[in-house]
């Protein structure tokens, strides 16, 4: 299989403390690949290297066999999109406005009527006509999320990075969200790779799960390979029963917690005073 | 684009019918406001043509708003009007400059606010926050106290203002550039010099004389009466620069005020584009600065009106800041000039006591909460 997206061994720091150490991946084209991890594990920060947001100490990121450092910035924005987690919210554009930006790589000084028919595409994809022009800055963190989904689908890109779409999303907006990235995959063959915590909505969408912690890649394989109950005692610390469904996805459901008892000492000094 | 949204029922038939509907009408909507983004630029400008002419005949000479027109037409089309000595004497040698320099200072004061409050993410940015008032000033303060400066004569403050406004900002974007050009590194910066060149300032006028104090005071509020024709060559050539390079960067600036990942992600190499609109707009409010002094309510208020009435997209909010601003200025000169017979009160602090009312109006009335959520 062709891959799409490859990283070797790259290192990244904000201070002195590692925050990856020696990541190496291998994503293969038209897939739906998640990382998986516990919070401050460096999944976003995994991400933000990959489009260079951030400059790594040391490695190699390609796209499509390309250096990704050594392309324009203008160039990458064409090939690879980006959903944050969440958006500064200062001033008040408008919807609309926020998912034109997604054109910005691909058009001069102004957009053409077939960059704003483009939008309302995707506005009809995503169900935002109601939205559409409120201020970007009224949203919940919920709308706000598809908002941006939407500017990275405007993009175009054959490469989309996204660090916790769902994180913010009630149930019925997460299949949603999840449904159509997994459906773009599947029919415009693009490759998503996605910084998530739900493990069951991991296990059910991803042909693949990059298991990290502290930095380091500590699994990756097809949902079931991954999602195994010694795996996840040893990067969450927490007691989980694998269920199989029909479809073979791993269903997880944490039981208790490893260490500590739940209460902190301080909390129960002072209530048992 | 199709994706798992196929209709599978009559209910979701009936669902989908609706939404196109819904979306179609969204889409009228947002051809509609379009329209009226424009309509209210265009508004501006007629407004603004209108006050030169209005306020041209404010004064002791009578003379009415057509023969103001036909005054500044006869310049240029000598063939179709007829010109009278006695008012192009008054209109354009005398009237016509100073309010020709304020629309300029008001659009300058107007994009710079705009593209500073974009870059630095901060709606209380203003083209003060680097310190390039404080610093113009300082550069007077100096100029009064010592009769020191690089250019004597009749430039000797205007140069010196100048001089002193451009390194304060060449000071902070240094250090930026050393440090990493993030929007808190800058304020930050901005804000340091800032206190530094006022208390500098504030060290002269302690050992200045009282005339030297006058000067100074009357510099720090601002005044539009320093132009004159023959100092419009450097002004015009240096806003025909700065203007268009910062409305190039209206696009990108769209994309920073929603963080610089997200720029980032999307192409624009964010600390460049700050550095670039910071240098721009520094020159150009340090150009109208050393002329006019501080009159530093325009450029934090202008933006922030023009927003509440048309938007965030910078592509129209930058010139509509600038009209704006100019607006104002002018406006608010006009009542300084005229308000108490012949004392000229600074316009500076006339700008404030009229922008004020109408920007708390504007505040309370909008139907937007706007910032700070």
């Amino acid at each position: 299989m062709k891959m799409k997206l490859s990283v070797q061994d790259l290192d990244f720091a904000y201070t002195s403390t590692p925050v990856l150490t020696g990541m190496c991946l291998e994503i293969p084209e038209s897939s739906l690949v998640s990382v998986v991890g516990p919070n401050g594990s460096g999944k976003s920060t995994l991400l933000k290297c990959i489009d260079r947001i951030l400059t790594p100490k040391q490695g190699r990121v390609a796209i499509n066999g390309k250096d990704v450092f050594r392309l324009d910035r203008m160039e990458l924005a064409k090939q690879m999109s980006y959903v944050p987690q969440s958006s500064v919210r200062v001033f008040p554009h408008s919807v609309f406005d926020v998912i034109l930006m997604g054109r910005r790589p691909h058009l001069g000084w102004t957009s053409s009527g077939d960059d704003e028919e483009r939008v309302w595409d995707v506005v009809e994809l995503l169900g935002l006509e109601d939205i559409a022009l409120a201020p970007f800055t009224d949203l919940s963190g919920g709308q706000q999320q598809k908002a941006l989904i939407a500017r990275a689908l405007v993009q175009e890109t054959d490469v989309m990075l996204l660090d916790e779409p769902t994180s913010n999303l009630d149930i019925w907006h997460q299949l949603d969200v999840m449904s159509i990235v997994a459906g773009l995959v599947a029919e415009r063959e693009i490759t998503a790779l996605m910084a998530v915590h739900d493990l069951n909505m991991a296990a059910r969408f991803s042909d693949q799960i990059i298991m990290m912690k502290d930095g380091v890649i500590h699994a990756v394989g097809k949902p079931w390979e991954v999602l195994t109950p010694e795996h996840i005692a040893e990067i969450y610390g927490v007691e989980a029963q694998i269920q199989q469904q029909d479809d073979e996805t791993p269903l997880v459901v944490p039981v208790r917690q490893l260490y500590g008892d739940g209460i902190r000492p301080a909390y129960r000094r002072m209530h048992t005073a | 684009m199709s994706s798992g949204y196929e209709p599978r029922s009559r209910a979701a038939q009936r669902h989908r019918e609706l939404r196109n509907e819904k979306l179609e009408e969204t889409r009228r909507e947002h051809k509609r406001l379009m329209g009226r983004k424009f309509a209210f630029l265009a508004f501006i400008i007629g407004l603004i043509i209108f006050a030169v002419g209005f306020i041209i005949t404010l004064g002791p000479l009578e003379i009415t708003i057509p023969q103001v027109y036909e005054t500044l037409f006869a310049r240029f089309l000598p063939d179709f009007f007829t010109l009278d000595e006695v008012f192009e004497q008054v209109v354009w040698n005398i009237r016509f400059p100073r309010i020709l320099g304020g629309i300029f200072a008001g659009f300058g004061f107007g994009i710079c606010g705009c593209v500073m409050q974009a870059v630095l993410k901060n709606p209380l940015a203003s083209p003060f926050t680097l310190g390039i008032s404080s610093g113009a000033h300082f550069g007077v303060a100096f100029a009064a106290v010592f009769g020191i400066s690089l250019i004597g004569g009749p430039y000797l403050l205007i140069a010196n203002a100048f001089l002193f406004a451009m390194l304060c900002s060449v000071f902070i974007v240094g250090l930026a550039a050393f440090k990493g050009a993030t929007s808190e590194t800058l304020i930050l910066a901005g804000i340091a010099v800032n206190y530094l060149f006022s208390s500098l300032s504030q060290l002269m006028a302690y050992f200045a004389t009282d005339e030297q104090l006058r000067l100074m005071t009357t510099w720090g509020m601002g005044d539009l009466s320093a132009f004159s024709w023959s100092k419009f060559g450097l002004f015009i050539t240096i806003f025909a620069i700065c203007t268009p390079l910062l409305w190039m960067k209206a696009k990108d600036l769209n994309l920073m005020t929603i963080g610089d990942d997200s720029a980032k992600s999307l192409g624009v190499e964010a600390n460049r584009v700050r550095m670039i609109t910071m240098i721009t707009a520094s020159v150009l409010v340090a150009t109208i600065v050393c002329f006019t002094g501080t009159i530093g309510f325009v450029g934090l208020v202008a933006p922030h009106m023009a927003r509440m009435l048309i938007g965030a997209d910078h592509r129209i909010l930058i010139p509509a800041s600038g009209v704006l601003g100019a607006f104002l200025l002018i406006c608010s000169d006009a009542v300084a000039m005229n308000i108490i017979g012949p004392t000229v009160i600074p316009t500076g602090i006339m700008t404030a006591l009229l922008g004020v009312p109408f920007f708390l109006y504007l505040v309370l009335k909008g139907k937007r909460k706007e910032f700070w959520q």
